[in-house]
């Protein structure tokens, strides 16, 4: 591994992680830790394995690290709360503005997930070696992530803690 | 004939091309007859494109010298962080071994002159600049998203009103400030930075009863370009690694900008 190859990753490390934390400076400041940690664990690289997947794994340990320590910040919703019934959108063409906050309000996981496969364009295997979860968890997750989003975009209802009666 | 259901985790990797090819055909087929299916998977590439075109722009951005750094190998990093600062703070610390001279010398003295004890404003800012401003982690205390936080803290802190200019017309986006101890009591130091991340701070200091203002001033420390004015009671600098005719213009928006208040 040399500093050209992990410069090479530079700017698709920070456009997913602008689009995960949404903040450019906690998103480059996720980067920079990533970077770090990255050269201080040089011995655990394998040579000829996939560069990009092992620096977004330390990019997500890193995070699941930074939420777990800012708890009080990520209060879980429930999962299905917003999702409610919609009629299908009329346009396919999403507004960007509106875009990045419904994002923020798809839940981490499956917001990682998302990302990787819609932005990042990586395979199901490369998502799941990246997150260390199993193919199965990957799709499932791809399946709620993009279904919220979709809602969230469509229907935006006022609150996301907004409770469906069944 | 009907094709067995389709799942959505399915429908979801024929979109991403995940799919094998035999099955892909039975899903277009199915596809035929389920109009919202459709319209989820349209919904799906939707998504997709608009991901690429509201985050793609980040491609392009100027990756900050920071992090560019941080890429390096650590070895060949750490000579070159250091240097910027360590020329300023090599100036200070000549003038703070001078004034701790004239400190223990006193009682041989009839009287030191208090000025020896005080760093001059525009070394002081530069000092704050160069020691903050390549902080990629913590350049700031409170960040700007607080900022009615930080303007009433420090505010109460220095014993006077203060607010950050708006310098969003010159592509300057305020990023936070901190508290810092001058020569006898707090200053406040503002940080923003452009797109390009290049960073520029303004120190505010109370220190300057009984001077007189003056216009602007220029000092260059090291690496650091500083514009600095007294107006009353307040001392202002503003530093950054730009070329002087550049932090003039903000000087001068800054000015103005104060001036109205």
């Amino acid at each position: 591994m040399d500093s050209a190859a992990i410069l090479a990753e530079l700017p698709r490390l920070r456009r997913y992680a602008r689009a995960l934390v949404g903040d450019r400076m906690a998103a480059d400041d996720l980067v920079q830790d990533t970077l770090e940690r990255a050269w201080s664990r040089l011995d655990r690289w394998r040579p000829g394995s996939d560069l990009r997947t092992w620096l977004f794994a330390i990019m997500h340990n890193l995070r699941i690290d930074q939420l777990r320590r800012q708890a009080v910040e990520c209060v879980p919703i429930d999962e299905d709360a917003h999702l409610l019934p919609v009629r299908a959108s009329q346009s396919d063409r999403i507004e960007l503005d509106n875009l990045a906050a419904a994002l923020a309000r798809v839940p981490e996981e499956q917001r990682a997930v998302l990302l990787l496969i819609s932005l990042e364009e990586m395979s199901y295997a490369e998502v799941a070696a990246a997150l260390g979860i199993p193919l199965g968890t990957v799709m499932s997750r791809l399946c709620r992530g993009r279904e919220h989003l979709r809602q969230i975009l469509a229907g935006d209802p006022a609150s996301p803690r907004l409770k469906v009666v069944r | 004939m009907t094709t067995a259901t389709v799942t959505d985790s399915e429908l979801n990797a024929f979109l991403d091309g995940e799919l094998a090819p035999a099955r892909c055909a039975e899903v277009e087929r199915w596809l035929a007859g389920h109009p919202e299916a459709v319209a989820r998977l349209e919904h799906a590439r939707a998504q997709r494109d608009a991901l690429h075109r509201l985050f793609d722009p980040v491609l392009d951005e100027p990756v900050p010298e920071a992090l560019q750094q941080a890429a390096q190998a650590p070895v060949r990093r750490a000579g070159r962080q250091r240097v910027p600062w360590q020329q300023i703070a090599a100036g200070v610390l000549v003038t703070c071994v001078g004034a701790a001279g004239g400190w223990f010398a006193r009682d041989r003295q009839a009287a030191t002159p208090v000025a020896a004890l005080s760093v001059p404003l525009p070394r002081q800012a530069a000092v704050a600049h160069a020691v903050f401003s390549p902080d990629v982690k913590r350049p700031v205390e409170i960040r700007a998203e607080q900022e009615e936080q930080l303007v009433t803290w420090l505010s109460r802190r220095l014993g006077t009103p203060l607010h950050p200019p708006r310098l969003g017309a010159l592509g300057l986006e305020l990023i936070g400030g901190r508290l810092l101890p001058g020569n006898s009591g707090p200053v406040a130091q503002f940080m923003y930075h452009d797109a390009a991340g290049q960073r520029l701070t303004l120190y505010i200091s109370t220190e300057n009863t009984g001077k007189r203002d003056t216009a602007f001033r220029f000092a260059q420390e090291g690496p650091v370009n500083v514009f600095y004015w007294i107006d009353g009671e307040l001392g202002y600098a503003l530093s950054a690694g730009m070329p002087k005719d550049e932090l003039a213009r903000v000087a001068a928006a800054v000015y103005a900008q104060l001036e109205r208040r």
